[in-house]
């Protein structure tokens, strides 16, 4: 393997690992904030990308299509907090699962309804289209590079809004106790619906920026929604500074485990079954990455509750 | 005998009088929801336009989605074999929910005419003279892309495929039939949508060609993030990445490349041209190579209905074997395995106005049959 072909890939894991990020971002603060199992959270990432796709396709704005997509999302979770997942605090994980499960289908089953069930189509900007050479000759696509570029935004908007804002004061307040700052005059249920609202916006961006390398279809939010449930435990629920350092771990396990674990068996045994064995290995390799790191600390990386 | 027997034992008699004298009952099992949907409703959109304009009242079709999954599958069978007492099952569409289909509902004296999946399995040593395909063995086109590639002069070709059996079938059978050299050969995780670190493999490889099965929304990442890539090998692939359905999505990515198909829309036969222009006119939209194996599922059977009652099994297979109905693929017949024999071409997705479509450029393989039929025995 070259030294171009390896940081080319590590790219393409930094690009998925921040992607992870973003989508895992909301869904962590959720857990954490307001003790909720969110399934539906791939909904959302979903309704980011059709929202991106009907309005790229009727003003063909690019960015116009990514602000669609913030909103459409943040709205949709603001009206599904107030209408169904307010009344779920208080109820057990299991009343949750259940819940927000029947979103996921009513989700999907009414987007078809919506737009049918062939894939729309959305494309990278043509200002962003084609690969661009980086130093060292490698070439790598200009979108990914932006993909990069706008997940580390996010991360640090989102620190900056947790560390240095009265909203992120309040938030970090009702992590820790809800009661207390409902008591001192914090109205904890618009909290909510804001800090809801806002991990849909990020799950919608996230679906908008990937669909238009990916495939903008229904059902397209449950596979991502698995990887970003994984990020958050390994991260340690509640933690943003956690989601940050497992979607890279993540992102990089996954991209150079399914590179590099197909060559290294190929030195082995015959190479179209050092593919096959290589290749189911690598699939695994995060949810050992999971194993290992709840084994070691089972609240995950930068957990404070088990 | 208790009171409950004898009303459940004249329930019986009363159910099987009535399906004596009616007419041809069809359960049709296929995806209607979930993410592989199009590809049901093309099945069924193409299947009742045969029905509709056979202009027969005697055919009773009952549709049912399987939601893409085997158990659900299962359970409509079970149900439309036992209780619906259906003649003839047909419409699914993927190769796992047929082997857990097919076997038994054929083993149960019901006919059944696959539309889409044709794993390997139901073709060699576990044929069996109640099931046709319809549509192609697994296999087909695959092979078909590995015969274009050799026609093509590529000697030094990339492959890749999910890691699922309709996967390495796929590999398998693009190398039963390509003579050149691989560079590369890669299983994706079934479901992947981001090929980024397989392009970049691709980039580093020296190949001169790519070949890659990956249906539905697994093929429509890949291209976009292909084009995007600035990778410009040669694609070939099969026609399951390139349908209808699919290339309004993948959008100019996906212009002049070449896949394999049994169908085209522009196969100049008469029922073909008449199959276009009235699902057109019927459903707003072209149809893909999905919609023209229901429509010549459809056809079929209604040719056997035409000469053979459907309780006699013997005569009605009879006339299933004839094939004698217009087919929208031209020339088909059936082997003797119950698969195809048929022509498979290789096409070139073009843009006609703002529509994204393919056009016939070669023959890949003529009257192509598949590699399982020795193997089996009725």
């Amino acid at each position: 393997m070259t030294m171009i072909l390896l940081i080319e890939q590590v790219l393409n894991g930094l690009q998925f690992g921040v992607m992870l990020f973003v989508m895992a971002a909301g869904l962590t603060l959720v857990f954490g904030v307001m003790g909720l199992i969110n399934l539906a959270h791939g909904s959302l990432y979903m309704v980011g990308a059709f929202a991106a796709a009907t309005v790229a396709g009727l003003t063909g704005s690019f960015l116009l299509a990514l602000a669609a997509s913030l909103a459409a999302a943040a709205a949709a979770g603001a009206l599904v907090e107030i209408v169904v997942i307010r009344r779920l605090y208080a109820r057990d994980h299991l009343d949750q699962v259940l819940a927000t499960f029947a979103l996921i289908l009513i989700f999907s089953e009414g987007t078809r309804w919506l737009f049918g069930s062939f894939p729309l189509f959305l494309d990278v900007p043509s200002w962003l289209s084609g690969p661009v050479e980086l130093p060292g000759g490698i070439l790598y696509p200009a979108y990914r590079l932006a993909i990069i570029g706008v997940g580390l935004a996010v991360a640090v908007g989102l620190w900056a809004l947790i560390t240095r804002t009265r909203m992120g004061i309040r938030i970090r307040a009702g992590e820790s106790d809800r009661e207390m700052i409902a008591a001192l005059g914090v109205d904890i249920s618009k909290l909510y619906t804001v800090v809801f609202a806002l991990g849909a916006g990020l799950a919608g961006l996230a679906g908008a920026l990937v669909g238009a390398i990916q495939s903008v279809q229904v059902g397209m939010g449950e596979p991502v929604l698995i990887l970003a449930f994984v990020v958050i435990v390994i991260g340690g629920i509640g933690s943003i500074k956690g989601a940050l350092v497992a979607s890279l771990l993540v992102g990089l396990t996954d991209t150079l485990g399914g590179v590099l674990l197909p060559s290294l068996f190929a030195q082995v045994m015959e190479r179209s079954s050092a593919m096959l064995v290589g290749s189911s290995l690598a699939s695994m390799l995060i949810y050992i990455l999971m194993a290992v790191v709840l084994v070691v600390r089972p609240s995950g990386l930068y957990g404070v509750r088990s | 005998m208790t009171l409950k027997t004898i009303i459940t034992a004249s329930a019986i008699v009363a159910l099987s009088a009535t399906t004596a004298l009616a007419d041809v009952k069809v359960g049709m099992i296929t995806t209607l929801s979930g993410g592989g949907a199009g590809l049901g409703i093309d099945v069924r959109d193409g299947f009742m336009l045969a029905i509709e304009q056979s202009g027969r009242d005697d055919i009773e079709v009952i549709i049912e989605d399987d939601q893409r999954k085997p158990d659900v599958a299962v359970q409509l069978a079970d149900r439309m074999i036992q209780s619906e007492n259906v003649d003839v099952l047909t419409g699914i569409i993927w190769s796992n929910l047929a082997m857990a289909v097919v076997p038994s509902a054929v083993a149960q004296g019901k006919f059944y005419l696959s539309p889409n999946a044709g794993p390997s399995a139901l073709a060699g040593r576990g044929c069996n003279e109640n099931y046709f395909n319809v549509a192609w063995q697994n296999d087909n086109l695959h092979e078909a892309a590995g015969a274009y590639s050799n026609d093509a002069g590529y000697t030094n070709t990339y492959i890749l495929a999910p890691n699922y059996p309709a996967g390495q079938d796929a590999l398998t059978g693009f190398k039963r039939m390509y003579d050149g050299e691989l560079s590369g050969e890669i299983y994706t995780q079934l479901g992947q949508t981001d090929y980024a670190a397989e392009i970049a493999q691709i980039r580093a490889s020296g190949a001169d060609s790519v070949f890659f099965f990956l249906p539905g929304g697994m093929g429509i990442s890949f291209l976009k993030q292909y084009a995007d890539s600035g990778v410009d090998l040669p694609v070939v692939g099969p026609a399951f990445s390139f349908d209808q359905g699919i290339l309004q999505a993948v959008g100019a990515a996906a212009l002049g490349v070449r896949n394999t198909s049994q169908w085209s829309k522009d196969l100049d036969n008469a029922a073909n041209v008449a199959f276009v222009e009235t699902f057109v006119a019927e459903y707003g939209r072209l149809p893909s190579l999905y919609a023209s194996q229901g429509f010549d599922t459809a056809n079929l059977l209604i040719s056997a209905i035409e000469v053979a009652d459907v309780h006699d099994q013997d005569a009605f297979r009879t006339a299933l074997e004839a094939a004698d109905f217009a087919s929208t693929r031209g020339d088909f017949a059936f082997g003797p395995n119950h698969h195809p024999i048929q022509n498979i071409y290789v096409r070139e997705v073009v843009q006609e106005g703002d529509v994204f479509t393919n056009a016939i450029v070669a023959t890949a393989l003529t009257d192509h049959s598949d590699v399982y039929a020795a193997e089996c025995q009725f």
